[in-house]
């Protein structure tokens, strides 16, 4: 394998010194002259009609600046379909807006919000996908009858991938050994909670100029986003800095930017609009809800020959992205399942709680979490060990399937066999693995046992990316590339890759700082799509702006500039290194411009192999998470400890814990959520760290130059499902839903009856 | 803010409450009032550090005392300063993430350990857990991992920059 400079070698974080100092800048972080805060009153209600709003006593406290309502605000709207309006006469969940307010302190808007009188016209809500699709159920969009959104997101065109529908299931079925049939649910909720809450600051400026300053992984994309909600009539600018982490969330702060936006146009200053933990929790957005109903055709070999059936999702209160969760999850079943005839419909519901969004997995874990303990009942059925058959099935060089566009891909990556088999050996699968239902090992009440899930996307090459990388006289190199640092060490690793295409000092290459006027297009580091699509892009622009460089030194070195080469800030003739002359002489008055572009790439995709041991207390029923092994190949490590954190972050973010213990608790009777807080939202502590170790093989990738690809996305997705099979086999008996609290596990085993009121249905 | 004539204002300025506290080695004088600059009973610690005297390293995150982000050390202890009140603060000597470089700027050995191990991925709550981690390397020198362990065990942090933390720790532990 080729022997870099910069690429695998483990280097320090470029904002290292800045995040260990606190001196980074996170958006509450910074200041701005004149600022007013922004807060939001928020609806009790489920579902209601604002008959009323009294706000003149909220805006006769001194240094309150203004009270807007739904009827003072232009007819903004976000959403696929764009119906979700920032203000609205109506509120469809808890903790939907009602009204909003700018003051010059914190407290002083707080207490506005506590003078504002509403009069609501309680509607009946629906707070259950199934509830929500019968006849007479509450309507929460007259546009919507039936509670079902329109499938399809135009972003991916009119073919957009809504279901799975291509063969022959009926012929799969006769030709199966096994059938399993079921309902599936993953359907609690997890917030992936990043520490630092969304929020924006913007600033408007008459006639028709909005600056936005974001918390995001994707600050260009929310300048798109922004434009058209506002009527593509305004200049939007969007602005990004550090994100206190994002895991997708945050990729849906349209509303909060709007919001802010709203209450800067009214008074004519900035205002900052920073979410507080509980609204965090209880009003921002949450991992789509999924159930499928579903049957799965199973051979004696492990050849899944049909699947069919049907998967609702729950968006909540409105979609931004549950169509696009819904091609791409659908996309990534048969990269994992190998199977000729499908017949998988989706449907995509709306009830009365907080809109879902955008969570690491990204439709793909929501439907592995159905999927998998359907598949796992077949494979009960069949006796057939599930490392085998999750191996066997998935995408191989030469294979292919439906993407997110409604095309098909064929598949020219890498054989992960090699990946899983070595994942397997090092977590002991063959020796722990004793059949479906059968604990590895039982000690008193304590049983052992262990899972396996695998998950990959196609998504590491979606969307364009496009940079610009300027050389300057002084040896220092500029690299233009929408982007924040969002944890994943994404900046530095880019900056490495132009450094090494450059042969210049890593600390002479930066990065431009995020603003959407000055950068060129870019979807941002999401899917995964980093290390190849904007990686691409960059190496692109950085082989470019030397083209550029060679061509104005190739006449001072008398020579071609095909001849040419640089390293250290200076340019040589090939095989004759001392016929050679710096960087400054191309000027003091240029620079070298070169631009790069990556066009979308459907036919790579990643892989992620999770494998888990736990222990399950059977007389309490708690669940242990003892071990986590995850295997995959990434073609080439860019950054070794990057890569081992983005893969540790397997167990937080609505990851692996979401099996164990992480969910978010739906009051049905009021739809408030009853645990807003990091008290009662239960997170992993230092205190319960499973050992976790991970297989990295790097078999090169028909990608770019550095024949790498991401993971980063993927490491949550394959581990829910192996922790139920896992708890299922230590306790010899199937476990139908997340998370795997002590009282879904004693009632699994017949030892306490369910309550129906702690945790949905059984 | 209610016009006041300077006669007022002295009048008001000698029976005005006044707190003295030590942040980062600067002897830092607070006045308990509503003005601007002034503190009111129910300002937080995180609240006078962030908004008060522009010290914005110390991050927030919760503001309920249940993610361990916006830690400080008050005489030596790591406390939330997001559950303490400044005016309890009198007299206290407290130390932010700012404070842990000496004069010269360089980096808390501990701090350097965390640039080393990658001990972190977004870093919103790394100046919290660093400062616990410093408190209890102050104590023991050499913790044990379930030492380490506990004395993190109140800081929330999503990307799981845990086990590289712990590293972190205990490569300095090792050379303490």
């Amino acid at each position: 394998m080729e022997e870099y400079r910069y690429i695998g070698k483990p280097l320090p974080r470029r904002d290292g010194r800045e995040i260990v100092t606190g001196r980074i800048s996170f958006l509450d972080d910074l200041r701005f002259p004149n600022i007013l805060y922004g807060k939001v009153l928020r609806s009790p209600h489920p579902h209601a009609v604002i008959k009323r709003i009294e706000k003149d006593r909220a805006l006769a406290l001194p240094g309150v600046k203004a009270v807007l309502t739904w009827e003072d605000v232009p007819d903004w709207r976000g959403g696929t379909p764009r119906c979700k309006r920032v203000l609205d006469r109506k509120v469809r969940h808890v903790g939907d807006a009602v009204a909003l307010v700018a003051a010059e302190s914190e407290e002083m808007a707080r207490e506005a919000l506590n003078r504002i009188e509403v009069e609501y016209e309680a509607l009946p809500a629906v707070l259950d996908m199934e509830e929500a699709l019968q006849p007479h159920a509450p309507r929460l969009y007259d546009e919507f009858p039936e509670n079902i959104l329109p499938p399809g997101t135009a972003f991916f065109g009119p073919e957009c991938l809504k279901e799975i529908v291509f063969g022959d299931v009926e012929k799969g079925f006769q030709e199966a050994d096994f059938i399993s049939e079921g309902t599936f649910r993953y359907e609690n909720i997890p917030n992936p909670i990043p520490p630092e809450p969304p929020g924006a600051v913007a600033l408007w400026e008459e006639p028709n100029n909005l600056t936005v300053w974001v918390s995001s992984q994707t600050p260009y994309m929310d300048q798109i986003t922004l434009f058209h909600v506002l009527g593509r009539q305004v200049k939007v600018r969007t602005i990004g800095g550090a994100c206190g982490g994002s895991f997708g969330s945050k990729l849906m702060s349209w509303v909060t930017q709007a919001q802010a936006a709203l209450l800067s146009r009214a008074t004519g200053q900035p205002v900052k609009l920073v979410l507080s933990k509980e609204e965090h929790l209880a009003a921002f957005t949450l991992r789509p809800g999924s159930r499928m109903r579903a049957k799965l055709g199973l051979k004696k070999d492990g050849t899944v020959t049909a699947v069919s059936g049907e998967w609702l999702v729950d968006t909540g209160s409105y979609s931004m992205t549950t169509q696009a969760q819904v091609a791409v999850g659908c996309g990534e079943l048969q990269i994992m399942v190998r199977c000729p005839n499908w017949d998988l419909k989706s449907k995509i519901v709306c009830t009365n709680r907080n809109a879902s969004g955008i969570v690491r997995g990204f439709g793909g874990q929501e439907l592995k979490c159905a999927f998998i303990p359907l598949l796992s009942l077949a494979m009960a059925k069949a006796g057939l060990d599930p490392f085998e058959v999750l191996k066997k099935n998935y995408v191989r060089p030469g294979d292919g399937y439906y993407w997110r566009d409604g095309r098909w891909y064929t598949y020219r990556g890498v054989d992960y066999r090699p990946a899983m088999e070595q994942g397997a050996e090092r977590f002991g699968w063959k020796e722990k693995w004793k059949g479906w239902l059968t604990p590895t090992m039982v000690n008193g009440p304590r049983r052992i046992g262990v899972g396996v899930g695998v998950h990959g996307n196609a998504d590491i090459g979606e969307d364009a990316s496009e940079a610009y990388v300027r050389l300057h006289p002084d040896g220092t190199a500029l690299v233009f590339s929408c982007l924040t640092e969002h944890g994943t060490g994404q900046v530095s690793n880019l900056l490495k890759m132009a450094a090494e295409v450059l042969q210049i000092p890593l600390q002479k290459v930066s990065l431009a700082p995020s603003d959407s006027l000055i950068h060129p297009y870019e979807f941002g580091p999401v899917g995964s799509r980093g290390t190849y699509a904007i990686g691409s892009a960059v190496i692109a622009a950085a082989e470019e702006a030397k083209q550029h460089l060679f061509a104005v030194l190739a006449p001072l070195l008398q020579a071609r500039p095909e001849d040419l080469e640089t390293a250290e800030g200076l340019v040589f003739v090939k095989g004759n290194p001392d016929k050679k002359i710096s960087w400054k002489a191309m000027g003091v008055d240029r620079t070298c411009l070169g631009t790069g572009r990556f066009e979308p790439d459907f036919t790579l995709a990643n892989c992620m192999m999770t494998f888990v041991e736990v222990e399950v207390d059977t007389e309490t029923g708690r669940v242990d998470l003892r071990r986590v092994v995850n295997s995959t190949d990434v073609g080439r490590i860019i950054d070794p400890p990057g890569l081992e954190g983005q893969m540790n972050g397997c167990l937080g973010s609505g990851g692996i814990d979401s099996a164990l213990f992480e969910e978010t608790i739906l009051d049905p009777k009021t739809g408030h959520i009853l645990n807003p807080n990091l008290i009662d939202y239960k997170w992993r502590t230092f205190s319960e760290l499973p050992v976790m170790e991970h297989v990295v093989l790097e078999t090169p990738f028909p990608s770019h130059r550095f024949q790498a690809v991401g993971v980063g996305e993927v490491a949550t997705s394959p581990g829910p499902s192996a922790i139920l099979m896992a708890v299922s086999n230590a306790i010899g008996t199937w476990l139908p839903e997340y998370p795997v609290t002590p009282e879904r596990v004693l009632a699994a085993m017949g030892k306490i009856l369910q309550n129906p009121g702690m945790g949905g249905r059984l | 803010m209610p016009v006041t004539t300077s006669l007022q204002t002295k009048k008001k300025r000698r029976q005005v409450r006044r707190i003295f506290l030590t942040v980062n080695n600067r002897k830092i004088e607070l006045e308990v009032g509503d003005g601007p600059g002034q503190i009111v009973p129910s300002h937080t610690l995180a609240h006078t550090l962030r908004e008060t005297l522009g010290l914005t390293e110390t991050k927030v995150s919760c503001d309920h005392g249940a993610c361990g982000s916006c830690t400080v050390l008050i005489d030596g202890e790591p406390r939330l300063s997001c559950l303490t009140l400044t005016v309890e603060c009198a007299e206290k000597t407290i130390i932010t993430i700012e404070g842990l470089p000496d004069q010269e700027g360089n980096l808390d050995p501990l701090q350097q350990a965390f640039i080393d191990h990658n001990a972190f991925q977004c870093g919103f709550c790394t100046p919290g857990m660093i400062l616990s981690a410093r408190a209890l390397l102050s104590a023991h020198p050499s913790p044990s991992e379930d030492q380490i362990t506990e004395a993190l065990s109140g800081h929330f942090c999503r990307c799981i920059s845990h086990y590289q933390v712990i590293k972190a720790v205990k490569s300095v532990s090792d050379k303490g």
